[in-house]
């Protein structure tokens, strides 16, 4: 028995997951090289015009998938991964695009993840999807089990400092040393299956260390941090991935020693158009920066984007232009913002 | 939203409050709203924060908004629109309008500070006048969108239609809403109507705000009338309110039938109307009707999901069927031209098949 994973969406969050769940079961896991410029034009051609990048990635992802044989394709269905939160209304959409947009495709597993009212579900859901495999209940659950253990032990490994793909390159058992370390501190946000894909990201996260600088990622700041600081909001975020964004802006703004944000959104990304914002007007005195990508491939300009932004943060040290202001105010005015009613 | 404002402004009115009407959506709105609002948010977003500011020009000091819990963007609308306004310099009141997360406290705490000393007895009533002004409103604009494609005086039909609302606007009693509208329904059936014609029939599908609001969507529906064909459109303002707002308690509902319809296309809620609308498509299809339009915002994301199945739905049910995206940057022209070449077609594939039976 083969099923198909194929690298893109919730695969950085959760692959350790499935890996052991599927390999316990006695499944061969097959998954997709990184996101690369074929896979990317194969989603372009599946996926309609204004969907996201990230999911027309995916598309691609499943394009290429489809080429091999195997019994089943494992998409699933994420509503929601904790209480009265949600994850996008792509993300609850995505088994019935992915149906709808592929002619030959294998059976697609997908289970629904649904634990906004109750996780009541999610064991029956695990079950229907262990049932394809086995007919032994206490082997499918030890096998979740493991996997449980398996994705503690990853998201530990994200806490010391590895990026999500270097996590899950250790995790599978290959040595890497730990970043070195740089001399600007940089606090990089954004939704993790963009961030952490360097095809979409455009190795956001590799071009920064090469620029020296430490990257700071939502998944090594301590979860009770980011809740803290995320309560603080006039609004509860209903979006997990923005809620954790916006409390992650928010502590590490009051951190005296990070230099500067960026913030990487999709092109049309509902949770990135409005959390960007968000972020932006609590972001009074500190450096930030919001890097939109999508199906472009100017890596020129992010690249100048990146130094120029690095080059301000080392001048602001030296320098007095550290008392310019970051944002909304005009360089020359003292006071109040820069449009009055 | 749409003609919602006069059923809403006679709600508040009863309140004491005084109401100030943002002006018309106009390209100064989308302008304003685009200029401040964030760049990537959808429409809504930036049309509403054009006509707060317009609104608070005029010396408002109060925005009411409705919110949400997810995971449409909707739900945060208000408190972005906060942040804006703040920031450049305007002070007001925001009264926002949340379904209860944890407790009905801040509902009833927000009413209170709105409706001041009413009493619920009055409050009652107020609603039900309200609630009579909508379902007059809807009455009438389902009347233009039956009588417009067949009517032979099409501007002088607009006309009644436009003076029929205004009439609904002022009208004070119950019995007088109820009256005005019949009266408007009862001209424009007078208006040389040729009801031998069977003209194209499409089903306007999306988003619900670009669906109600005409400044957003260009008046599509009136183009359409306008080019002479019939247009039914999924969402209508009460139903909305009775499937959402009031459990289903004042009308029957067809919302369950609808979803139903949807499978196996979209099997799950995908936030928003994105299940909606496709099970309108599907429904619409059955029903025999010429083509289907899908309209949003752009990046809306429920829409999407929907576009994405849409194709095979139109496959499937051999039914025609055309998205059409709304931004701040859309021109009139565009859109008439994309709607006219989309009702070319439609009828050329309408008098082929005609013939083809008759041969």
């Amino acid at each position: 028995m083969r099923v198909g994973i194929p690298q893109g969406l919730f695969y950085v969050y959760y692959y350790p997951l499935w890996k052991t769940f599927f390999t316990d079961l006695g499944v061969e896991v097959l998954s997709t090289p990184p996101s690369n410029r074929k896979i990317i034009d194969q989603g372009i051609a599946h996926a309609v015009d204004e969907t996201c990048f990230p999911v027309k990635v995916y598309f691609g992802h499943i394009a290429e998938l489809c080429q091999e044989e195997m019994d089943y394709l494992f998409v699933p269905r994420f509503v929601s991964v904790e209480r009265k939160h949600y994850i996008c209304p792509k993300f609850m959409g995505v088994p019935d695009m992915v149906r709808a947009s592929f002619t030959k495709l294998p059976p697609l597993l997908s289970p629904l993840v649904d634990l906004s009212r109750t996780d009541k579900h999610w064991r029956k859901e695990i079950m229907k999807v262990g049932r394809h495999f086995t007919w032994r209940g206490k082997k499918i659950e030890q096998a979740y089990q493991h996997g449980m253990e398996e994705l503690e032990r990853f998201r530990q490994l994200t806490r010391q400092g590895y990026s999500p793909p270097e996590a899950l390159l250790v995790w599978e058992g290959k040595k890497l040393p730990l970043p070195g370390k740089g001399d600007l501190n940089i606090g990089v946000l954004g939704h993790g299956y963009a961030l952490y894909d360097e095809a979409i990201s455009m190795g956001l996260i590799k071009r920064l260390r090469e620029m020296e600088c430490n990257v700071y990622m939502v998944e090594m700041i301590e979860k009770s941090y980011i809740e803290s600081r995320a309560a603080t909001l006039p609004k509860r975020v209903f979006w997990t991935l923005g809620r954790k964004i916006a409390g992650s802006a928010l502590y590490l703004h009051q951190q005296t020693d990070i230099d500067g944000l960026i913030y990487l959104a999709c092109f049309g990304c509902g949770p990135d158009s409005l959390i960007g914002d968000l972020v932006k007007r609590n972001m009074q005195d500190k450096p930030y920066m919001m890097l939109t990508v999508d199906e472009h491939s100017g890596e020129a300009g992010i690249n100048t984007r990146l130094e120029a932004f690095c080059d301000m943060l080392r001048r602001r040290r030296i320098n007095s232009e550290s008392n310019l202001p970051t944002y909304g105010q005009l360089l020359y005015s003292l006071q109040g913002s820069v449009e009055g009613p | 939203m749409g003609n919602s404002y006069i059923a809403f402004k006679a709600l508040l009115k009863g309140l004491d409050l005084e109401v100030i009407l943002p002006p018309p959506i106009t390209q100064r709105t989308l302008a304003l709203g685009s200029k401040y609002a964030p760049e990537c948010a959808c429409l809504p977003l930036k049309t509403n924060v054009g006509n707060f500011i317009e609104a608070l020009e005029l010396g408002a000091d109060t925005i009411v908004m409705a919110g949400g819990w997810g995971p449409c963007r909707f739900g945060y609308y208000a408190q972005i629109q906060r942040g804006i306004l703040e920031d450049l310099g305007y002070s007001f009141n925001m009264v926002v309008f949340e379904p209860p997360d944890t407790g009905f406290d801040d509902l009833i705490e927000q009413a209170r500070f709105l409706g001041g000393g009413i009493r619920f007895k009055e409050a009652l009533s107020l609603f039900k006048f309200a609630w009579n002004k909508l379902i007059a409103c809807e009455k009438l604009e389902k009347a233009i969108e039956f009588y417009l494609p067949r009517s032979e005086e099409k501007e002088q039909a607009l006309a009644v239609y436009r003076q029929g609302l205004q009439a609904i606007d002022m009208a004070e009693s119950r019995e007088e809403v109820h009256f005005c509208a019949d009266q408007s329904i009862q001209r424009l059936k007078n208006l040389s109507c040729r009801n031998d014609i069977q003209p194209l029939k499409i089903g306007l599908l999306g988003e619900i705000f670009t669906i109600l609001e005409p400044g957003t969507n260009y008046y599509i529906c009136e183009t359409l009338g306008l080019l002479g064909v019939e247009v039914k459109r999924s969402i209508y303002l009460t139903d909305w309110i009775n499937d959402h707002l009031l459990a289903g308690l004042v009308k029957k509902s067809r919302r369950k039938k609808i979803i139903k319809r949807a499978r196996p296309y979209i099997n799950y809620w995908v936030g928003g109307h994105g299940r909606e609308t496709v099970g309108y498509a599907v429904e619409y299809a059955r029903r025999g009707y010429d083509g289907l339009i899908q309209i949003g915002p752009l990046t809306c994301m429920p829409e999407i999901v929907a576009q994405t199945v849409l194709p095979r739905v139109s496959e499937d049910k051999g039914i025609p069927v055309m998205t059409l995206w709304f931004d701040e940057q859309s021109s009139a022209a565009g859109i008439q031209t994309r709607l006219e070449a989309f009702i070319d077609m439609l009828q050329r594939q309408k008098s082929s098949y005609s013939r083809e039976v008759e041969a």
